[in-house]
């Protein structure tokens, strides 16, 4: 008894040999269809661009073999890139990390080599009071420097990281600087001790590694310290916001009643920003002072006048808005990639699942016809969820870039603000000596009036007068920090 | 538009000359929303053309709704039992899609591939129903289509057997008797088995299907988004920069375009079809609760033509006057058995060759499917390949200090 037709457009088969015919038939509009499909990927061999390779031949290898004979289960098994791309792109050998547009930087910077490996649990020797505490992790850092070749090789924790960022900021106010790693309190606890120590050991090396490409940084005396002294680090370390807090809150009653040496801001003070929970007083009159800078009539007497600098400032803001929207889209578009090259793979599973159970139960021979071909769809499907696997990890290292440049631009965004710190600094400073000429004047008119003069009064002038001493001096240093952080932004500039 | 699962095309000799081959080809198009508000509703213009003697004409157009094609489905379920009717595309659940382009694009193509598979079938083409539905004017297809609603659709016959199936039921479950008589034939066995698996894995590779559309809109989308985000970056930087920022802002919002496009085609020509295979499926089902009821109806008619045939022969021993009204109903019920195990066994013969013919059409449907799969997947790629691969000699002239 003959077969019924088959009415699909690709021509009536005769009547004898159905299914064979069938076959070849079909056989031989897939071939035509793919060969045409494909002969335009045939060109295109750039080295660059070695990449679609592995997508035409799998298709073409998965569909012109269908009827010779199923492709293995075995064939679903392989890694696309690794050949291609000559190096796993796993391991960040930072000699090769040149999607940093600075590298004509790099050739210039004092350290040759930065790594940071071996990380290992020691124990703290004071037991502290948190049960489970009192162990962390240390990272053997390996440098070379430039110039004389040697090799250093020091063990530091992550803590000396946060002291070594928290120095350097204070000692290059106004410079650009890189921020560090962060701290990761909860997700130290949460993540998988292995996943997590093995990100904090790349982004301290990440780390290291930009400041020592920085011009000024790169060759600091407390990078170089990090790097090379051995044993404890032996630059001071930061106290933390408890005891700031306490120190300052016995200062201000003393700031606030006496005029002795805490009332005012030493010299050595004025060129550091006032630092939170300590400097209490200093603190509210900055405060005031921008207030009065805001909201106040009379102009302070020293401005941000440059105007090349404010236009950048703008721009600055607006360029870190773009990359923030830009930075949110590459990560909805890597999540989206991630999600076609699942559903692909799922795809697949599924097909193959039918493939199994039809080759099973198969009756007719068209069953296995048709399995045959689902198999060799599930097996390209999965190989494209594949590719795509191997995509998405590209894709988000080159994105990266964008999330790094963000974090820079809280650098910018740190040294613009201490620029108008020190700016306020000095505004304030003035202002107070301003107020401080004021009271001499009404002391000395008041004690004027008296006959003979007014010995307490007079003694009142002397500390003011001393007072107004040290606050100019302290004025004067305010605003050579503040024109050294206008210098080093000109130095930045180029 | 023809569908690409049409027949082939006409023949070029002229319809009247006696060896032209027969052919019926038919054509669904054309859709219009007519009507206002919840009574509104989509209509399709029916294109037949044939040079068959029972059709009156060369070419032949009607206007035609969702529901006069389900009352041709449902009358060619009760006529022809035994073959798999081509499966109808679904009913709207939800109100506000109904009227998405896409939703009735999809059902128009549904319903040319089920008026074409009727009319190239060897039986069912030669339905009087088909030729009612093709050819009678608007007005009797809806007198025609309101006529088979409810129970009113249902003849005398028909509905002494749906009591009697009520009444044997329940008198079994008095009895306590076990479960209705089923078939014991292995290989039907096996068949019902494979069908009821086939289901459920057909099932979850459509699911699969359309989540793979879902995700070509997101990723095609979100690319679009990527690129104005990126052309904005662009904006701020300088000069040369910021023209290869905005050069790959514009590749990216034009990746977005084919991947919606690819989404389009991946919806029609490889979900569509999928989500058609599970429906000849559940139509295969349908047959089979055909073939149930047939056989059980033959089982219960041969048992009581025996009782009766046994109570003749007793009456007939006793030479009782009931015994002439009793072989007349026994004659009677013989003719009903005889008639009963006739549609069992038609059912059966035409369910084995349904079964090749299913198998077959269904490896070359899924063939194409397939095929097309892969087509639209390495044109994309390739065009994705394109894009990104023209961009990178721009990247280089800008800076050379990158490198790859």
């Amino acid at each position: 008894m003959m077969g019924p037709e088959t009415h699909l457009g690709f021509g009536s088969p005769p009547r004898e040999k159905m299914e064979s015919l069938v076959l070849s038939d079909v056989a031989s509009d897939y071939r035509s269809a793919m060969s045409s499909s494909l002969s335009a990927v045939v060109d295109g061999c750039d080295p660059l661009l070695s990449l679609p390779s592995p997508l035409s031949t799998s298709a073409a290898a998965s569909s012109s073999s269908s009827f010779v004979d199923p492709p293995s289960y075995a064939d679903v098994v392989f890694s696309p890139l690794d050949s291609q791309n000559g190096a796993a792109p796993d391991r960040p050998s930072l000699r090769r990390d040149s999607s940093s547009p600075r590298s004509d930087r790099a050739a210039a910077s004092e350290y040759a080599k930065i790594t940071v490996s071996d990380p290992q649990k020691e124990q703290d020797a004071v037991n502290s009071l948190v049960p489970g505490g009192g162990t962390y992790v240390t990272y053997l850092i390996t440098s070379r420097t430039r110039a004389g070749g040697a090799e250093f090789r020091v063990r530091r924790r992550f803590r000396d990281v946060v002291t070594l960022a928290d120095r350097l900021a204070e000692a290059y106010r106004g410079y650009f600087i890189q921020p560090r790693p962060d701290k990761n309190v909860v997700e130290s606890q949460v993540m998988q001790k292995h996943e997590f120590v093995e990100q904090r050991r790349s982004a301290i090396e990440k780390y290291l590694w930009r400041l020592s490409v920085h011009p000024v940084i790169g060759k600091s005396e407390e990078l170089r310290a990090f790097l090379q002294a051995q044993g404890k680090l032996p630059l001071p370390t930061s106290t933390d916001v408890a005891s700031r807090m306490l120190d300052g809150a016995v200062r201000l009653p003393k700031q606030l009643f006496g005029e002795g040496p805490a009332g005012y801001v030493t010299p050595q003070d004025a060129v550091q920003p006032a630092k939170g929970g300590r400097d209490l007083l200093r603190i509210f009159k900055e405060l005031k002072q921008s207030v009065a800078n805001d909201w106040g009539v009379a102009k302070p007497p020293v401005v941000e006048e440059d105007k090349e600098f404010l236009e950048r400032k703008e721009k600055m803001q607006d360029l870190e808005q773009q990359l923030s929207m830009a930075s949110q889209q590459a990560e909805v578009l890597v999540k989206a990639q991630q999600d076609i090259g699942e559903t692909m793979g799922q795809l697949g599973l599924a097909f193959i699942k039918l493939t199994k159970f039809e080759t099973e139960e198969a009756i007719y021979n068209s069953q296995r016809v048709r399995a045959t071909d689902a198999k060799c769809l599930a097996t390209a499907a999965v190989k494209a969820s594949r590719l795509y696997r191997e995509l998405n990890a590209q894709t988000v290292k080159h994105l990266d870039t964008l999330h790094e440049y963000l974090g820079l631009m809280l650098a910018v965004q740190g040294a613009f603000s201490d620029r108008a710190s020190a700016l306020l600094t000095v505004q304030t400073l003035m202002s107070d000596l301003t107020s401080l000429h004021t009271r001499i004047d009404k002391l000395e008119a008041a004690s004027s009036k008296i006959f003979g003069g007014d010995r307490s009064r007079m003694r009142k002038v002397e500390e003011l007068k001393e007072t107004i001493r040290v606050t100019e001096d302290a004025k004067c240093c305010a605003l050579r920090e503040y024109e050294r952080i206008k210098e080093s932004y000109l130095l930045w500039l180029c | 538009m023809i569908s690409p699962r049409s027949p082939p095309g006409s023949s070029s000799q002229s319809p009247r000359s006696p060896s032209a081959p027969p052919f019926l080809s038919v054509t669904v198009t054309d859709p219009v929303k007519l009507g206002n508000g919840v009574q509104a509703y989509i209509s399709y213009r029916v294109i037949t053309k044939t040079n068959l003697p029972e059709y009156q004409g060369p070419e032949k157009i009607v206007i035609r709704r969702y529901s006069d094609f389900v009352w041709l489905h449902d009358r060619l379920a009760e006529k022809y039992r035994g073959i798999f009717i081509p499966p109808l595309p679904e009913k709207s659940a939800v109100e506000k899609f109904r009227f998405s382009a896409e939703f009735i694009e999809m059902r128009r193509q549904a319903l040319d591939i089920f008026i074409n598979r009727i009319a190239s079938h060897p039986q069912l083409k030669q339905s009087e129903d088909l030729r009612t539905f093709l050819q009678e004017d608007e007005e009797t297809m809806e007198r025609a289509r309101s006529q088979e609603t409810g129970i009113f659709k249902k003849k005398p016959a028909d509905l002494i057997q749906i009591f009697k199936d009520v009444q044997s039921k329940v008198s079994d479950v008095v009895l306590g008797k076990e479960k209705p008589v089923e078939e014991s034939n292995p290989e039907y066995e096996k068949l019902k088995h494979y069908i009821f698996e086939l289901e459920d894995h057909l099932a979850e590779a459509q699911r699969q299907a359309y989540r793979l559309v879902k995700r070509h809109r997101e990723l095609g989308q979100s690319l679009s988004d990527f690129g104005k985000a990126i052309k904005l970056l662009g904006a701020c930087e300088g000069d040369s920069l910021g023209k290869v920022f905005a050069d790959l802002g514009s590749k990216s919002e034009l990746l977005s375009i084919k991947l919606q496009k690819e989404a389009h085609n991946l919806l029609m020509n490889f979900e569509e079809p999928l989500k058609d295979y599970v429906r000849a499926v559940q139509s295969i089902k349908a047959t089979m609760v055909d073939r149930a009821n047939a056989f059980r109806q033959q089982c219960e008619l041969a048992e009581t033509t025996k009782l009766k045939e046994i109570n003749l022969d007793k009456l007939m021993l006793m030479r009782s006057e009931k015994a002439m009204e009793a072989e007349i109903e026994y004659k009677e019920l013989k003719a009903e058995s005889e008639e009963a195990t006739r549609r069992f066994e038609t059912i059966v013969k035409l369910m084995s060759e349904e079964m090749v013919r299913f198998q077959e059409q269904k490896t070359a449907d899924l063939g194409l499917a397939f095929h097309e799969f892969a087509k639209g997947q390495a044109k994309l790629a390739n065009e994705i390949a394109d894009a990104w691969r023209s961009l990178v000699p721009k990247l280089d002239a800008c800076s050379p200090s990158l490198c790859s």
